[in-house]
C-alpha cells in the first residue's frame, strides 16, 4: 500500500472537468484507488463518488492505493492535482 | 384530413411528421430468478445507451462544437462509473429485482445525494444523472428514446407541447413546422417558431393522436390549417400557397433598409425583442436597428449558477456593439418567478405565482443579486446606447427603490475608476394595471415606458392565457387594454423628452400596430421575424389615417368589432398581410 497527501490548490477543486480528468488518469492503474479526507473514502474511479465528497480548493486529501502499480499510480495522481489540472484562470 | 389550430407563426411547411412524445417511465419492481440473465440484459442496455451517446457526441461535435458534446462524455462516464453500475448489479444481485427496479433505486439515490447539495454544480448535476437513468431505463424496456436534435431528413415536429429544453435541443436545419395539441400564441412554443421563422400550429387538441410519424403532414401557419396525409390535389395547391408566400417575404425583404415611416413622414422606431446574442443574427437580417427588450433572464436560465458580473457584461457588450450605430439596446432586468424559475435560486411555493415574488420585486429582496447584473448593465453601457428597463413595477416606489440601488453600482464604478453611460436611460415595463393607471407619476421617474402586452392583459383580464378554458377571453384588443395603452403614451409625451415603446406580442400584430401607430406609440418591439411586415403596415399609411383608425377604433365596444374593422380597413388601404 503506499499513500501521500497533497492539497487541492485549482479554484474549482475536484468539480466538473477535474474530477473527470482525475478519474480517466486512476481508471489507467490496476490498482484499488481511493480518496481520503477527515472520515470521508472515496473510490478514486468513480466520478460519482468523487464528485459527492464536493471536495472544494484548499482541501487537503490523501491519495492511497493498493496493487501493482500503486507507487506510478499515486505519484501520477499527486503531480496531476499539484499542477492544478492546468486551469487556465 | 384538415385540422384547424391556432396560427402562431406563418408560413406553409410541407414535410414529413414527427410525432414527439414523451412516454411517461413506469418501473415496477418484479423478482427474478435468473440473476445471470438479469445481469446480462442490464449490461446490454448500458453498451447501448452507451453507443447512443457515442453517436450523439459525434454528430454534435460536427454540427455543433466540442463544447456542446462534451455532456455527452459526461453522461458516458456515468455509465462506467464503478459505484454506479456497481450498486445497480449488487442490488440486483442481492435483493433479486429487475434491472430497472434497480437502476431506478440507484439513480434516485443518487439524484437525491446530488439535488441536496449546496453548491450549483453539483445540484445541477442531478439533472445529468436523471438523464442517464432515463436512458438506461429506456433501454432496457425497449422504449425508443425519441430525439430530434439530428435528423435525417426535413420534418414538422407533432407534440403535444414543447418545452424550452425539447426547442433548445433540436435540430434546428430540419425541423421545418410545428404542430401540437395545447399551447396559444404567446406560449413558448408560439415564440420561438417565430424567432426560428418556421410555421406553427397550436391548440389542434389531438393532432398527436391523428397524424402518425411518417406520414406527410401540410401545415399553414398563416390561417391555422394542417392537413395530415394530404391529397395529390391538396398538395399542389399549398405548394402554390408556399411558393406565394415566399415571393411575398422576398417583397417584404426589400423593406430592410428602409425606415419605419408614414407616407406623411412621422417616423417611428421598430426594433426587436430577443433572449441572446446568438438572437441579433435574425434581427439583423430583418432589419431591426435596435433591440427594445433583451430578456436578460435566458442568461440566468441557462446556466447552472449564478451568472458572474463578467459573463453578463459579455453578453450585453456582444449585442450593445451590434446596435451601437443603430437603436441601442433596452435590457431588462432579471424577470423571474411566476412560470420561470432558476434551478440554483430556490423559491417557496407560492399559491399564485404570478401575483408574488417575481422580477422587480425578487430583485429588490435580493440586492447583491440585483446589484451584480446592474453593475454589467452599467459596465456594457459605455460600448453603445444602452438603457436599463425594470420589469412588474406596480408603483413609483419600487421605482425608486430600484433607481438608488442603481445609483450606488455608478458610485462604486466612479470609485474603481470604470467607465459607463453617466446618462444611462432609465425606464419600466407597464405590465400592471396600476402602473398603466398612474402612468402621469411614474414618469416623472423614468425617461420611458415600455408596454408588456402579455401580462398586462392577463392581469387586466384576469385571464391565464395558458389555461385552455378561458383563454379566449385573452384580447390585447379588449378597450380595456386600448385605454390603458392609450393613456401611457399619452401621459409620457406630456413630459418632454420622453417615450412610450411596446415590446408585447400586440406591437408585431398587424391589425394592432396600425391603432397603435394612431394612438402615437413611439418604439414597436417584437420578434425578429413580425419586423418587416409592420415595417410595410407603416410604409403603407399615413399618420393622419392612422390616427383616424385608433380615434374610430376607441369608440367601438369589443375586441372582436375592432379587429373585423381594422383588418376591413387594411384591405381598403390595399394592405396584403400573412
Amino acid at each position: 500500500m503506499k499513500r501521500k497527501q497533497v492539497t487541492v490548490t485549482n479554484k474549482a477543486g475536484l468539480h466538473a472537468r477535474a474530477a473527470s480528468i482525475f478519474v480517466s488518469e486512476a481508471g489507467q492503474f490496476e490498482s484499488d484507488i481511493d480518496v481520503i479526507y477527515g472520515d470521508t473514502r472515496l473510490n478514486a474511479k468513480s466520478i460519482m463518488g468523487l464528485m459527492s465528497g464536493g471536495i472544494g480548493q484548499g482541501t487537503t486529501i490523501t491519495i492511497e492505493a493498493n496493487g501493482d502499480d500503486e507507487d506510478e499510480a499515486v505519484d501520477t495522481l499527486v503531480e496531476l492535482v499539484e499542477s492544478g489540472f492546468e486551469e487556465e484562470e | 384530413m384538415l385540422k384547424k389550430g391556432i396560427n402562431a407563426s406563418p408560413g406553409i411547411a410541407i414535410a414529413r411528421a414527427i410525432v414527439y412524445v414523451k412516454q411517461e417511465l413506469t418501473v415496477v419492481q418484479q423478482s427474478i430468478d435468473d440473476v445471470q440473465a438479469e445481469l446480462d440484459r442490464f449490461n446490454a442496455a448500458v453498451a447501448k445507451s452507451k453507443d447512443q451517446l457515442n453517436t450523439l457526441k459525434e454528430k454534435t461535435a460536427s454540427e455543433m462544437s466540442e463544447e456542446e458534446a462534451a455532456i455527452f462524455d459526461a453522461h458516458s462516464m456515468f455509465l462506467e462509473d464503478p459505484e454506479f453500475v456497481g450498486a445497480i448489479t449488487q442490488a440486483v444481485e442481492n435483493n433479486k429485482i429487475n434491472a430497472e427496479a434497480a437502476t431506478k433505486a440507484v439513480v434516485d439515490q443518487f439524484y437525491a445525494m446530488f439535488d441536496a447539495m449546496d453548491d450549483p454544480y453539483f445540484k445541477g448535476r442531478a439533472a445529468d444523472i436523471q438523464d442517464v437513468g432515463d436512458r438506461l431505463m429506456r433501454n432496457l424496456m425497449g422504449i425508443e428514446i425519441m430525439d430530434i436534435s439530428h435528423l435525417d431528413e426535413d420534418a414538422v415536429i407533432v407534440a403535444e407541447d414543447l418545452a424550452p429544453s425539447d426547442t433548445a435541443t433540436m435540430d434546428k436545419v430540419h425541423v421545418k413546422g410545428f404542430a401540437t395539441d395545447i399551447g396559444s400564441r404567446t406560449s413558448h412554443t408560439a415564440i420561438m417558431a417565430r424567432s426560428l421563422e418556421i410555421p406553427a400550429i397550436l391548440g389542434l387538441q389531438d393532432i398527436t393522436k391523428t397524424a402518425k410519424t411518417g406520414e406527410i403532414i401540410i401545415v399553414d401557419g398563416s390561417t391555422g390549417e394542417a392537413i395530415v396525409d394530404p391529397t395529390d390535389e391538396e398538395l399542389a395547391e399549398y405548394k402554390e400557397k408556399q411558393k406565394a408566400f415566399e415571393a411575398y417575404m422576398a417583397e417584404l425583404a426589400e423593406l430592410k433598409d428602409q425606415d419605419a415611416e408614414t407616407t406623411d413622414g412621422h417616423k417611428v422606431k421598430v426594433v426587436a425583442n430577443i433572449g441572446s446574442p446568438k438572437d441579433v443574427e435574425g434581427v439583423v437580417r430583418n432589419g431591426g436597428k435596435g433591440v427594445g427588450l433583451y430578456r436578460s433572464e435566458f442568461l440566468y436560465m441557462n446556466s447552472d449558477e449564478m451568472p458572474t458580473e463578467d459573463k453578463q457584461f459579455a453578453a450585453y457588450k456582444t449585442v450593445i456593439e451590434q446596435f451601437k450605430d443603430g437603436e441601442g439596446v433596452i435590457i431588462r432586468t432579471l424577470d423571474i418567478g411566476g412560470d420561470k424559475k432558476l434551478p440554483y435560486l430556490p423559491l417557496e411555493e407560492e399559491m399564485n405565482p404570478f401575483l408574488g415574488l417575481r422580477a422587480i420585486r425578487l430583485c429588490l429582496s435580493k440586492p447583491d443579486m440585483f446589484k451584480t447584473q446592474l453593475r454589467a448593465i452599467l459596465r456594457a453601457s459605455a460600448f453603445g446606447k444602452t438603457r436599463v428597463m425594470f420589469p412588474m413595477i406596480g408603483n413609483v416606489g419600487e421605482v425608486r427603490q430600484a433607481k438608488a440601488i442603481l445609483k450606488e453600482c455608478m458610485q462604486e464604478l466612479d470609485a474603481e475608476g470604470v467607465d459607463y453611460d453617466h446618462d444611462l436611460e432609465i425606464g419600466i415595463m407597464v405590465e400592471i394595471p396600476s402602473a398603466a393607471i398612474t402612468a402621469d407619476i411614474i414618469a416623472d421617474e423614468v425617461d420611458f415606458f415600455s408596454i408588456g402586452t402579455n401580462d398586462l392583459c392577463q392581469y387586466t383580464l384576469a385571464v391565464d392565457r395558458m389555461n385552455q378554458n378561458v383563454s379566449y377571453l385573452y384580447d390585447p384588443l379588449h378597450p380595456a387594454i386600448l385605454r390603458l395603452v392609450k393613456n401611457v403614451i399619452t401621459q409620457s409625451h406630456n413630459k418632454p423628452g420622453k417615450f412610450t415603446g411596446m415590446c408585447g406580442e400586440m406591437a408585431g400584430d398587424p391589425v394592432a400596430a396600425l391603432i397603435l401607430l394612431g394612438l402615437g406609440l413611439d418604439e414597436f418591439s417584437m420578434s425578429a421575424s413580425s419586423i418587416p411586415q409592420v415595417k410595410k403596415i407603416i410604409r403603407s399609411v399615413s399618420f393622419e389615417q392612422a390616427k383616424a383608425v385608433a380615434d374610430k377604433a376607441m369608440t367601438m365596444q369589443t375586441g372582436a368589432e375592432i379587429r373585423q374593422y381594422v383588418q376591413d380597413t387594411l384591405k381598403e388601404l390595399g394592405i396584403q398581410t400573412m
